[in-house]
C-alpha cells in the first residue's frame, strides 16, 4: 500500500499538541495507524513539544511539591486492564481508533440510505465542531452532495475515488477547504467507503440553508 | 565548532533519558528527584497555561510526575527523548482535565495498523543525537515561527483562533508552522541518515 496523500502539518501540530478536536483526530488517527510515514513526522511533532516543555522557563521552587510526590512513590498502581482482541479483526478491515467508534468491523456495519445507492453511518463525538460520518459510495458513483462551508477532511479506507486528476485509495487523505470545489467519484470497480470529517454545519450555514436542513435531513 | 551538549547536562551529570531508564529498571529515587527538579516545575507551567489557579496547575504537575514514576518501564530510550515522553503524558492529563471531547489515538497491536517499513535498530544513541539537533536547530528559527510553536502546543487553541488572536490570516499561521516544521525536518535530515 503506498499511500499519496498525507495529512498536513498544521494537523499533525494540533494533533501533537492535544488541540484538535475529537472529530478531526479520530480521521488524524486513523491515517496515522495505516502510514508510517505521518507517524514519523508525527514524532517530530511530539518531540518539539517536548524540546519546548524541556526549555520552558522554570521559577517555581518544587521542594514542598518534591515532598508531596515522594510520599505518593509507594501507592500501589491500580493494573491497567489489557484490550481485548474482539473476534473479526482482519488486515483490510477498520483500523483502529475508528472500529472502536464503529462498534465493530466492515461487514457488521448497518448503513442508513442517502438514496443513490449511497449509504452513510454517523459517528457521535463528544465535540461540537465537527460532524463524523461514514459514507459508502456506490463503485463509479459520485460522492452525494453532503454540503459544508468549511473544511472537509475525507479518508479512503476500501476502494478508491478520483477527485479531479488526483486518485484516492486506503489511506489516503483528502483535505479540502471551502475554496476548494470538488467533487469526488468512486472509481468504477468496487464500492468506496471513506470517514468524512466536516465543520459541523451550523456554524457556517446561512439561516436559510439552516431553516431547510431538517427537512433534507443532510 | 558547534557545542552538541545540553544546556541542562554536563559531562558529569546523566542525560534525562539516563535517569528515566534507572527510575523504570531501578525505581531510583534518586534519578527520578533529578528528573522531578526538572520538569515538575516546567510541567507545572505548562498546566499553568490552562489552569491559572496555581492549586489546580499543582495538583496536575503532580499527577504528571507520579504517572511518570509508575510507568517510566514503559519509556524506550530508543524511540524518543525523555522530554518527549513526559510531553505526551501531561498533554494527555491536561486534555482528560480540561477537556469534554476525547484524543482518539491509534493501536499498533491492532491487526490493520501498518507496521513501520523498517524496524528500528540501535537507536538509542540516534534517537539521543536527535533530540540534541532539534534542539540546536530550535534555537535557530526565527523568533516568531518559536512564539508561534509555543502558543500551537501550550495553548489549548485551534490555529483558527491563534490567528484571529494575532490578527492574522490563518494561512499565515499554516504556512509559518509548514516553514518551522521543514526548517526543523530539514536541519535533522542533514544530520541524520536521509530518509
Amino acid at each position: 500500500m503506498t499511500i499519496r496523500h498525507h495529512l498536513s502539518d498544521d494537523l499533525l501540530v494540533s494533533y501533537a499538541a492535544g488541540s484538535l478536536a475529537e472529530g478531526w483526530s479520530l480521521a488524524v488517527a486513523t491515517h496515522l495507524a495505516l502510514c508510517p510515514e505521518c507517524r514519523k513526522r508525527l514524532a517530530l511533532a511530539e518531540d518539539i513539544g517536548g524540546e519546548l516543555l524541556d526549555t520552558a522557563k522554570a521559577s517555581d521552587d518544587v521542594t514542598s511539591s518534591w515532598a508531596a510526590v515522594r510520599q505518593r512513590l509507594a501507592d500501589p498502581v491500580a493494573a491497567e486492564a489489557p484490550r481485548a482482541a474482539p473476534a473479526g479483526r482482519r488486515e483490510d478491515g477498520l483500523p483502529e481508533p475508528l472500529r472502536s467508534y464503529l462498534g465493530g468491523d466492515i461487514d457488521t456495519l448497518r448503513w442508513r440510505s442517502l438514496g443513490r445507492g449511497a449509504y452513510q453511518i454517523r459517528i457521535p463525538t463528544a465535540d461540537s465542531e465537527t460532524q463524523v460520518r461514514l459514507l459508502r459510495i456506490p463503485a463509479g458513483k459520485p460522492v452525494p452532495e453532503h454540503g459544508h462551508g468549511g473544511r472537509e477532511l475525507t479518508l479512503v479506507l476500501t476502494g478508491s475515488f478520483a477527485d479531479g486528476d488526483d486518485l484516492f485509495a486506503r489511506g489516503d487523505i483528502e483535505d479540502a477547504d471551502a475554496s476548494l470545489t470538488h467533487q469526488p467519484i468512486a472509481t468504477p470497480g468496487e464500492d468506496c467507503i471513506c470517514l468524512a470529517v466536516t465543520d459541523a454545519p451550523l456554524r457556517f450555514r446561512s439561516w436559510i440553508v439552516r431553516a431547510i436542513q431538517p427537512i433534507l435531513g443532510i | 565548532m558547534v557545542e552538541m551538549r545540553r544546556p541542562t547536562e554536563s559531562d558529569a551529570t546523566p542525560s534525562m533519558a539516563a535517569l528515566l531508564v534507572a527510575v523504570g529498571a531501578r525505581r531510583d529515587v534518586e534519578a527520578f528527584e533529578a528528573l522531578f527538579r526538572h520538569f515538575a516545575p516546567r510541567v507545572k507551567a505548562y498546566m499553568a497555561r490552562l489552569a491559572g489557579d496555581s492549586h489546580l496547575a499543582e495538583e496536575l504537575m503532580q499527577e504528571t510526575m507520579v504517572a511518570v514514576w509508575n510507568k517510566a518501564d514503559r519509556f524506550d530510550p530508543a524511540k524518543g527523548a525523555a522530554s518527549t515522553w513526559i510531553f505526551t503524558i501531561a498533554r494527555n492529563l491536561r486534555i482528560d482535565a480540561f477537556r469534554r471531547d476525547n484524543r482518539p489515538d491509534f493501536d499498533p497491536n491492532d491487526p490493520a495498523f501498518v507496521q513501520d517499513d523498517v524496524a528500528p535498530a540501535d537507536e538509542m544513541f540516534e534517537s539521543q543525537e536527535v533530540s540534541a539537533q532539534l534542539h540546536l536547530a530550535m534555537a535557530s528559527l526565527p523568533e516568531e515561527q518559536v512564539a508561534l510553536l509555543k502558543l500551537a502546543f501550550f495553548e489549548d487553541r485551534s490555529h483558527s483562533a491563534i490567528a484571529t488572536s494575532l490578527n492574522m490570516p490563518l494561512g499565515t499561521v499554516k504556512s509559518r508552522l509548514r516553514l518551522a516544521f521543514a526548517k526543523l525536518r530539514a536541519a535533522l535530515d542533514r544530520n541524520g541518515d536521509a530518509s
